[in-house]
């Protein structure tokens, strides 16, 4: 196996994804310091809307995307045991979704993008910010048709064997992906692009954002399955266990998968344009969306307690302190699971459709998803990035002491982040708002909060700083030389008679596309025959 | 296929919490009428001032013959109007918005009137507020840049001294 060429291929698309990252934090520290009012001279509506959609495209996009590129390679090479297939595809695709971000940049940074990470119209950016979107989009579709290739012939050269599970749950991010930008691509081309061209007079915002509610729920699966996937294959070795059940595991991503696609509509629970059905309909598909969440909850808990108890620990729950937690993937996944607790309670306030009135785009949802996005999910990012930094580089990582401390203040920070900012969506702060301008008494309470998030965004920005610092001190200062192999965890349950629904997704893409179908069809069309008005253009 | 008992055994322990929020959700929406806003109504935003329904003289608070209560609100890059309404409490009250320009949201802190207001379609939220208050009215979507200035006020009254405003209109329907 070329084990260069990979690691250079995953290496480059971490980095892109990293300094994303590290860019976006320093802009989130601004953010909380510019927004709370107790800095006069900072203040200034054009550079924070810039700010926050420069911030929010390069974390949800940017970083996202590149990250799970660039695991994906490298989970395959070492899952499957083989080079990655039309390298040159894969360095075409990096360049492609790199060009996108650099187009996109331009009118972000210049203030001519101020339209946010959901760019709803009939607010208009400047047409190359599209371009670039759509560039990324395509860029990374190419990786998707790397991952399936390659566990296509890996499949043909093994028949009748298991697909690994770590290549296996990439290779659904693979589908879920190309099934999630379907309706943000279609979007993109066909309503923004034209609009912001100026070759359509008009467009309807109703259309727009049942196409983004398409993307936008499964979009947070493609970013959190890469946090599954070191749940379940790095985790348990980690521990020094075995995985429960690998079984379980293809199963909680196949209904990930397929469940996560046709429910958007719960982002749409307060808008006009869908009726009520439709949206209960999708409202229902989002609790048994929760089903694979519970089911990996189990399934890497008891894995971890298998490992805790081979390494001596007794009791109902004591065995939790037998854990190695000086492990860095031991205790990212720890500190990970009590925020998806934190996380999964909000998220089951925000799913219950009428209910969302309390919360929607209040202070409480960027406090939910910084808490599950931010949190649960980067925090996995960081302890797969420790993990693999000393196998790509060859050198051992540079201090492990110091990760540690940088994932508990990680969710140290995140903690005094995003527990002010859900009060502050209780008290009814509207969310993207750059300052406090209305003359009420409620708005005084808000003050101590806004407060306290400064500080957590501190703590944040300088446990960025050391995560950073890691890795450029392991890759390019550490002398000491490394000489491991990815490590994926064996199962308890060794796997007999695997199914072959559970090795392959040709029945499982039938059964999304009936389900898409069913739920996006006639909202879809609804509007090529009901009397809408399109709105004008308002652009920068 | 190997399912541990333990493990199927928490599938369905999943699959009731799943199903008890669910079954709370339907009795909810059909026993006790708890939706979301979703009346699905296009109007022709570039031209709400001249709509019947959404002309100038006819926004605000009506009451039609039967006692139903009407608030109608337009929502345009920063405010909203008129900008300030006065609605009595336990009482239902229907409000409709309508945008002039671009993508608005509104809602009134800690009570569950909320909605998406979108340029060519009317949105519509029925709700009582359960003792009188003072509230601000906040545009909680991203507007353009003057987007933190949007808000206006919205007074809840004792029931009792409440008054009904003087000229009390009949519906109107049919927007264009
Ligand atoms: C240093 C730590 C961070 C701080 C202080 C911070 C702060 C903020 C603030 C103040 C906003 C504006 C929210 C609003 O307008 O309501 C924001 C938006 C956002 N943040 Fe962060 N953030 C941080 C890290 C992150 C991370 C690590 C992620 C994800 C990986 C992230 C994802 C986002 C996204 C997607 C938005 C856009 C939200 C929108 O457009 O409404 N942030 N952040
Ligand atoms: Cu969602
Ligand atoms: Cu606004």
């Amino acid at each position: 196996m070329n084990d260069a060429a990979v690691k250079k291929l995953a290496l480059s698309n971490f980095w892109v994804a990293f300094i994303a990252f590290i860019l976006a934090c320093f802009m989130g520290e601004y953010q909380v310091l510019e927004r709370s009012g107790l800095f006069p001279p900072l203040e200034s509506a054009p550079v924070y809307f810039a700010s926050v959609s420069t911030h929010g495209v390069l974390m949800a996009y940017v970083l996202t995307t590149f990250f799970i590129m660039g695991f994906g390679y490298f989970t395959a090479a070492t899952s499957l045991k083989r080079p990655i297939w039309n390298i040159k595809l894969a360095w075409t695709g990096f360049a492609v979704t790199l060009f996108g971000v650099v187009l996109a940049a331009i009118p972000l940074l210049t203030g001519r993008a101020s339209v946010l990470y959901t760019f709803y119209p009939p607010i208009h950016a400047h047409y190359i910010f599209y371009i670039g979107a759509a560039l990324l989009v395509v860029g990374s579709w190419m990786w998707c048709y790397i991952m399936i290739m390659m566990m296509k012939q890996w499949k043909q050269d093994n028949p009748g064997e298991p697909v690994p599970l770590a290549m296996f749950a990439t290779v659904a991010n693979a589908f879920l992906w190309l099934w999630t930008s379907a309706g943000v691509a279609m979007e993109v081309v066909f309503q923004l692009i034209p609009f912001a061209l100026g070759w359509m007079d008009t467009i309807d915002p109703g259309l727009a954002r049942t196409l983004f509610a398409w993307t936008l729920h499964p979009i947070v699966y493609f970013w959190l399955i890469p946090a599954y996937i070191a749940f379940y294959v790095f985790v348990p070795k980690q521990a020094g266990g075995y995985l429960f059940s690998d079984e379980m595991a293809r199963a909680a991503f196949i209904v990930l998968v397929v469940f996560s696609l046709p429910i958007g509509f719960h982002h749409l629970y307060m808008d006009p344009e869908q009726a009520a059905g439709w949206k209960m309909l999708h409202g229902f598909g989002t609790f048994v969306v929760t089903l694979p969440t519970f089911i990996t909850g189990f399934t890497v808990i008891a894995s971890m307690e298998i490992a805790a108890r081979l390494r001596g620990g007794k009791g109902l729950l004591s065995w939790i302190g037998s854990l190695p937690w000086t492990n860095p993937m031991v205790l990212a996944i720890i500190l990970s699971l009590l925020m998806l607790i934190f996380g999964g309670f909000g998220g089951i306030v925000n799913a219950s459709y009428a209910m969302n009135a309390m919360i929607h785009n209040t202070a409480w949802v960027p406090g939910h998803f910084h808490l599950i996005f931010a949190g649960t999910t980067v925090i996995m990012y960081f302890a797969i990035a420790y993990y693999l930094w000393p196998i790509m580089t060859g050198k051992a990582l540079f201090s492990k002491k110091m990760a540690l401390v940088q994932l508990w203040t990680w969710f140290i920070g995140m903690t005094i982040l995003t527990t002010p900012w859900h009060i502050l969506g209780l008290l009814g702060q509207p969310r993207r708002i750059s300052s406090v301008e209305y003359n009420s008494i409620l708005t005084l309470a808000w003050e101590p909060y806004e407060f306290a998030m400064i500080v957590g965004g501190l703590v944040l920005l300088g446990s960025a700083c050391v995560f950073i610092y890691i890795l450029v001190m392991t890759q390019f200062k550490s002398t000491e030389s490394f000489s491991g192999e990815v490590e994926y965890a064996s199962t308890y349950h060794p796997v007999k008679n695997l199914p072959e629904f559970l090795n392959d997704f040709t029945l499982w893409n039938k059964v999304i596309a009936g389900l898409m179908a069913l739920s996006f069809a006639i909202p879809i069309l609804q509007f090529f025959f009901m009397d809408t008005h399109g709105s004008s253009p308002w652009g920068y | 296929m190997h399912i541990d008992p333990l493990e199927k055994k928490w599938g369905y322990i999943s699959i009731g919490m799943a199903g008890l929020f669910v079954g709370i959700i339907m009795i909810d929406s059909f026993i006790h009428g708890i939706d979301a806003p979703s009346n699905v109504e296009t109007i022709n935003s570039a031209r709400l001032h001249l709509t019947k329904e959404f002309a100038e003289d006819n926004l605000g608070v009506q009451v039609d013959e039967k006692g139903k209560i009407t608030v109608r609100i337009v929502a345009a890059r920063y405010g909203f109007f008129p900008k300030h309404v006065t609605v009595p409490a336990e009482t239902p009250v229907t409000f409709r918005w309508a945008s002039m320009d671009v993508l608005h949201g509104v809602h009134m802190p800690m009570t569950n009137m909320s909605t998406m207001i979108v340029p060519g379609y009317v949105s519509e939220v029925t709700t009582s507020f359960p003792k009188p208050a003072k509230y601000p009215l906040l545009c909680n979507e991203y507007c353009g840049l003057g987007h933190d200035h949007m808000w206006s006020n919205i007074t809840v009254e004792a029931k009792e001294t409440w008054q009904a405003p003087s000229i009390t209109k009949t519906e109107e329907t049919g927007n264009e």
